[in-house]
């Protein structure tokens, strides 16, 4: 594996689906964020085969309940004086506003475009929800 | 008990806050006299942002036969959302002039996004494929009064069992009491939907059947819910002119069927019930008219607490 340099206190994101490392880079804005990132794509993973990692020399804040609904299986490594503190996993949240959007054409939500979009979770082990409005099942992870 | 809700869905009262609602309505139908006045002063807005005369004149005649006034709009384009309106800015208008507001609307969902910007109760009186609750209490209410109880039942829905919104409510609706079993007469093509058969029939354990025989479901029924094949449903004609004729209720057919059947239809009908059932005393479909009136008489009495 490539030998990026320890980080002294910061985040680790680790687990990453393999090509979604970039979405989430993009989602966090790292790019803006000042911090020193290193965005590690394809590292060898016991348990995915492959995956991508974010390490962040800084304890940005995060939206869990948002990164979670991108992709589940990420843990969020908290990172001390070069120590690990903490180890978050994502818990998918029962009520989510403004992070899926509706696809469904008939839906108010497609006319009505002030209105917050909220989502409900009706299948934990299956991850899925419904619109609050229409009931239809989730739609895409839009991160408006 | 209900004074200042809304209602947005079929399953927003509880069986307990239905059937008084069911007795209120009988009451009214019962004593008319006795209710002239009790909404004097109060304004229900009827905002039809879908045209549905049937719907719309139910709704007026209630709110009239309890001493109400009435303001509203048939049609869209008579409405400030033909001037690029949001829904939420029309709702918090007429909601400062109105005490209730029973809305329908072609967006799903739209009755729910209206509640949160009302201060006064919204009713939905449709929110396009979606959701038809005063439908679901006239169809209970209509059951009630003819066969004396909504529990116990053989129950049987024919036409389009996929798209017909009264469908599925009513079928949850029924599903809330004891004993009824469901026999669904479909085309394959438009059968119930599985949130029906999984989730409310199958979690609670109740009897279905599905069939594409009317002929062989009829001898069971104690109440047929015949349904309209909606054009507006289909994206394509072709598959709309193939099912629409799939069944007609008529008097042969009818000779098959129990002496004290219920036939029940939300209409307007086209032809899936021949003119020569409308004779037939097991017709019940104009008497569900007259009970949706008198549902949406308690209802609004209900929620503006003057019952």
């Amino acid at each position: 594996m490539l030998n990026i340099a320890k980080i002294k206190n910061g985040l680790v994101i680790d687990h990453i689906k393999a090509g979604q490392g970039l979405r989430i880079f993009n989602w966090l804005g790292l790019d803006k964020a000042g911090a020193p990132v290193a965005f590690i794509v394809n590292a060898p993973s016991r348990r995915m085969g492959k995956k991508d990692m974010l390490k962040i020399d800084e304890t940005i804040s995060i939206d869990y309940a948002v990164l979670g609904l991108i992709d589940r299986d990420i843990t969020v490594n908290v990172i001390e004086n070069e120590i690990l503190t903490e180890k978050i996993h994502m818990r998918l949240p029962e009520r989510v506003e403004n992070v899926l959007v509706c696809k469904n054409p008939r839906c108010v939500t497609q006319i009505e475009k002030s209105a917050p979009q909220v989502f409900i979770l009706t299948d934990r082990g299956a991850g899925t929800y419904r619109c609050e409005y229409c009931d239809e099942a989730r739609g895409e992870v839009d991160l408006r | 008990m209900l004074k200042g809700r809304h209602l947005i869905g079929p399953r927003d009262f509880s069986l307990a806050e239905n059937e008084a609602l069911f007795d209120l309505a009988e009451n009214m139908e019962a004593k008319p006299g006795d209710w002239l006045d009790v909404a004097r002063g109060r304004i229900l807005a009827t905002l039809f942002f879908e045209p549905s005369t049937r719907t719309r004149l139910s709704f007026e005649a209630a709110m009239l036969r309890l001493g109400g006034g009435v303001v509203g709009f048939a049609e869209p384009g008579s409405s400030s959302a033909a001037k690029g309106e949001s829904l939420a800015d029309t709702i918090r208008t007429v909601s400062s002039y109105a005490d209730v507001i029973a809305m329908r609307n072609p967006k799903e969902g739209a009755a729910l996004l209206a509640s949160r910007f009302s201060t006064v109760p919204v009713v939905n009186a449709g929110d396009g494929g979606h959701h038809h609750p005063t439908q679901t209490l006239t169809d209970l209410l209509t059951i009630r009064r003819l066969k004396g109880r909504a529990e116990g039942l053989t129950v049987g829905f024919c036409g389009d069992l996929k798209f017909g919104r009264t469908v599925h409510s009513l079928a949850q609706g029924l599903a809330r009491y004891p004993g009824n079993r469901f026999v669904l007469v479909s085309p394959p093509e438009l059968r119930v939907p599985d949130f029906i058969t999984g989730e409310v029939f199958g979690k609670e354990g109740i009897p279905y059947e599905e069939t594409d025989s009317l002929e062989e479901a009829l001898p069971r029924l104690d109440v047929l819910y015949m349904t309209r094949v909606q054009k507006e449903r289909f994206f394509n004609e072709e598959d709309y002119l193939r099912l629409k004729d799939a069944y007609i209720l008529d008097a042969a057919r009818m000779r098959l069927a129990k002496a004290d059947l219920a036939v029940l239809h939300p209409l307007p009908r086209v032809n899936e019930i021949a003119a020569e059932i409308d004779s037939d005393p097991r017709a019940a479909y104009f008497a569900q008219v007259r009970y949706g009136m008198f549902a949406r008489m308690a209802l609004i009495a209900s929620v503006l607490g003057v019952a």
